[in-house]
């Protein structure tokens, strides 16, 4: 009871407290600046045309001053004290006029908003499917082969490790194959590279149900020139996130 | 220094000689091919029409008779002054003599009266001044320059009928192909000549293989459905897709049995790609491979029905290997480079493949076409001429081979005659591959 009686007492001193320093703080209020001395205190104006620019495009920014003998704008430097100057913001800029004169100080500003051609993307925390894309690596083949080489097997078991720590992400293996030989063949080639990469994920512990297969054969390429950095490119089982 | 005899037909004998690296073998070597005079028919009616059909008829006829690859087609400019239209015209010394110097004279007439077209037709044995017709036909149809395409067509095939040893011409039918030039690839047929090119399907996306029955009823194919790679079955009686079962994993390459009853093909329905057969109903498959690697490709024999030969990977690069119908018996009957597509003659003796002889990595070489003699194992090269040269397949006469090549730059269809000769480019627009022949 006792205990009680001193926790009210406390309180209403801490609010009391907390309103006069509100109050106090108030009639504190920094006073309106001194008025200007007796020389004439400068003007500034200062406008961008257009205010809105596609990135890379240039917009002309204009300016009056009166009563200053230093002008200058935030990143064009110091300039006359009337004119206009076209500039190339690479972002959304705010640009401010600075004018000094006996009389003091003005400024002004203009804002010329960029706007990226494509907007960038909004950032959020990767999804499953961005890291899917960015963990798995596709598998490459030797000419001729669908069985998985022994330089392939770190990006295997790096693919099997993300696959069983994800056990529910879906996909579809893709078989493919270079342009030589023959349509019909390449598509059973594609398919026996496809059921290989599905085999080792299963034979490493990745669950057979959410693995599919598809062989494009010759049909999809990656690239299309007749090099064998091309046809190494076309050879491969390739993961495609959540078919 | 090699020599062997293929005997292509009972009128053809091809005769290869290894000296060279190769030579270019000749149809009938040391058969003397019919001397043929195909003078232009004329008109017989008035009409304005006449001209045009006249011009797609005589065309054609000559073309398909050229085309046959069994007559000594005598020189337009050896004919004698004026026109034969009927049998009164006929002059027989005028044709039998040198320079025409003909055994055989072609002629007649065409009439456009109304709607309708007629044309008479005849066949003569100049040589023979007393009984001189071979044949006389009429044709009567609508005044259309495709009907008088077909007319002709028909005219053709029977002069071929009776001049090539009582086998049927070629001229009516017709080749099955995929064409990409709709932007995706579809199933398109056209002409045995080039004419008359239309897509069969509009299905977006990619279509394969066709292959029609030997009924010319309907055509089985692959294509990318949402479930995968799966046989379809499009009748060309109804134009449209009719149903057949979906075999899961990848289906490819559908090959017609010569009574119509069946078909095989290749599914990874197991996990491996292997040679299935079924009925043409859909019912009743059966595994006939069980190998690892690829087995793509299979073909049965045309003649025997009991055989069947297709591609396999099962030693590395795809080879041509022959099993009987029910899996047993498996020969690999090609010893070396990138073989496949092997293709039956209709008379069942041989295979036509697509190969490679020296093939891999740092030694490719031209993909030609070959004839095999299954019973030999022999072999002559057919073509020569440079790019990939892939999907040979036969016509139903045995006398012609359809393939696609990229010797011009882009991948088309090309004919030749069975011995190499006489080759000639069908199609022109886009890109147009797996030709595939009708049965009759």
């Amino acid at each position: 009871m006792k205990q009680r009686n001193l926790r009210w007492t406390m309180l209403v001193f801490a609010l009391m407290t907390i309103m006069m320093l509100g109050a106090c703080k108030k009639k504190v209020a920094p006073p309106p600046p001194p008025p200007p001395p007796a020389p004439a205190a400068p003007t500034a104006s200062l406008t961008a045309n257009p205010n809105t620019v596609d990135k890379g495009g240039s917009t002309t920014l204009t300016w009056q001053t009166s009563n200053a003998t230093d002008v200058s704008i935030d990143g064009v430097g110091a300039v006359q004290p009337s004119g206009s100057q076209s500039v190339t913001p690479s972002d959304s800029t705010t640009y401010t006029l600075t004018a000094k004169g006996a009389g003091g100080t003005q400024t002004a500003t203009a804002r010329v908003t960029v706007t990226a051609p494509p907007p960038p993307p909004p950032q959020v925390s990767a999804t499953e499917e961005e890291l899917f894309s960015q963990t798995v690596k596709d598998i490459y083949f030797d000419y001729d082969k669908s069985d998985i080489n022994a330089d392939q097997q770190s990006s295997m078991q790096g693919d099997i490790e993300f696959l069983k720590q994800h056990p529910n992400i879906s996909f579809t293996v893709e078989g493919h194959c270079d342009e030589r030989g023959s349509t019909e063949y390449n598509l059973a080639l594609g398919d026996s590279r496809a059921n290989s990469v599905r085999n080792a994920l299963v034979q490493g512990g990745v669950t057979a149900d959410h693995v599919k297969t598809i062989s494009y054969g010759k049909e999809k390429p990656f690239c299309t020139q007749s090099t064998e950095q091309c046809w190494q490119q076309n050879r491969r089982g390739h993961f495609v996130y959540g078919k | 220094m090699k020599r062997f005899f293929l005997l292509l037909s009972p009128l053809f004998l091809l005769t290869s000689t290894f000296a060279q690296d190769w030579i270019k073998t000749g149809t009938g070597l040391g058969v003397e091919k019919v001397r043929l005079a195909v003078p232009d028919f004329n008109a017989s009616t008035q009409d304005s029409k006449n001209v045009d059909l006249l011009k797609a008829f005589n065309e054609t006829l000559w073309n398909d008779l050229d085309n046959a690859g069994i007559f000594d087609m005598v020189s337009k400019s050896f004919y004698p002054l004026g026109q034969v239209g009927t049998p009164a015209d006929v002059k027989f010394e005028g044709w039998s003599a040198p320079p025409p110097n003909a055994a055989m004279l072609a002629f007649g007439n065409l009439g456009v009266s109304g709607t309708g077209m007629t044309v008479q037709g005849w066949l003569y044995d100049v040589k023979n001044v007393t009984s001189p017709q071979v044949l006389g036909k009429q044709y009567q149809d609508a005044a259309t320059s495709d009907a008088a395409r077909m007319t002709a067509h028909k005219f053709a095939d029977e002069i071929i009928f009776r001049l090539g040893g009582g086998i049927a011409g070629i001229a009516e039918s017709k080749i099955y192909f995929v064409s990409s030039r709709s932007g995706h690839k579809e199933i398109w047929a056209m002409d045995y000549d080039g004419a008359n090119q239309h897509a069969v399907t509009r299905l977006g996306s990619i279509s394969l293989s066709p292959r029609v029955s030997p009924d010319g009823a309907r055509i089985a194919f692959s294509s990318l459905t949402k479930s995968g790679w799966e046989i379809l079955m499009y009748s060309l009686d109804l134009n449209r897709l009719v149903s057949f079962p979906r075999f899961g994993g990848t289906n490819l390459s559908p090959a017609w049995s010569a009574d119509g009853t069946k078909l095989a093909f290749s599914s990874s329905r197991s996990g491996d790609s292997e040679i299935y057969a079924v009925d043409a109903s859909g019912g009743n498959l059966k595994r006939l491979t069980s190998f690892k690697g690829p087995d793509v490709s299979p073909a049965w024999n045309r003649k025997t029905g009991v055989q069947i030969a297709w591609v396999s990977g099962r030693t590395g690069l795809p080879q041509v290997y022959t099993m009987e119908a029910d899996g047993t018996n498996v020969q690999r009957l090609t010893d070396q480079g990138y073989a496949v597509s092997p293709a039956w003659s209709p008379n069942g003796q041989f295979l036509v493949v697509s190969w490679m002889r020296k093939y891999g990595p740092g030694a490719p070489g031209a993909q030609d076409i070959y004839i095999m003699d299954i019973a030999s194992k022999q072999w002559v090269q057919l073509t020569h001429d440079g790019g990939r040269n892939d999907f040979p397949y036969w016509s139903p006469d045995g006398r012609h081979i359809i393939f696609q090549s990229s010797r011009a730059g882009s991948l088309q269809i090309w004919t030749m005659l069975a011995d190499g000769t006489n080759q000639k480019q069908l199609t022109f627009a886009g890109a147009n591959s797996q030709p595939n022949w009708s049965w009759k």
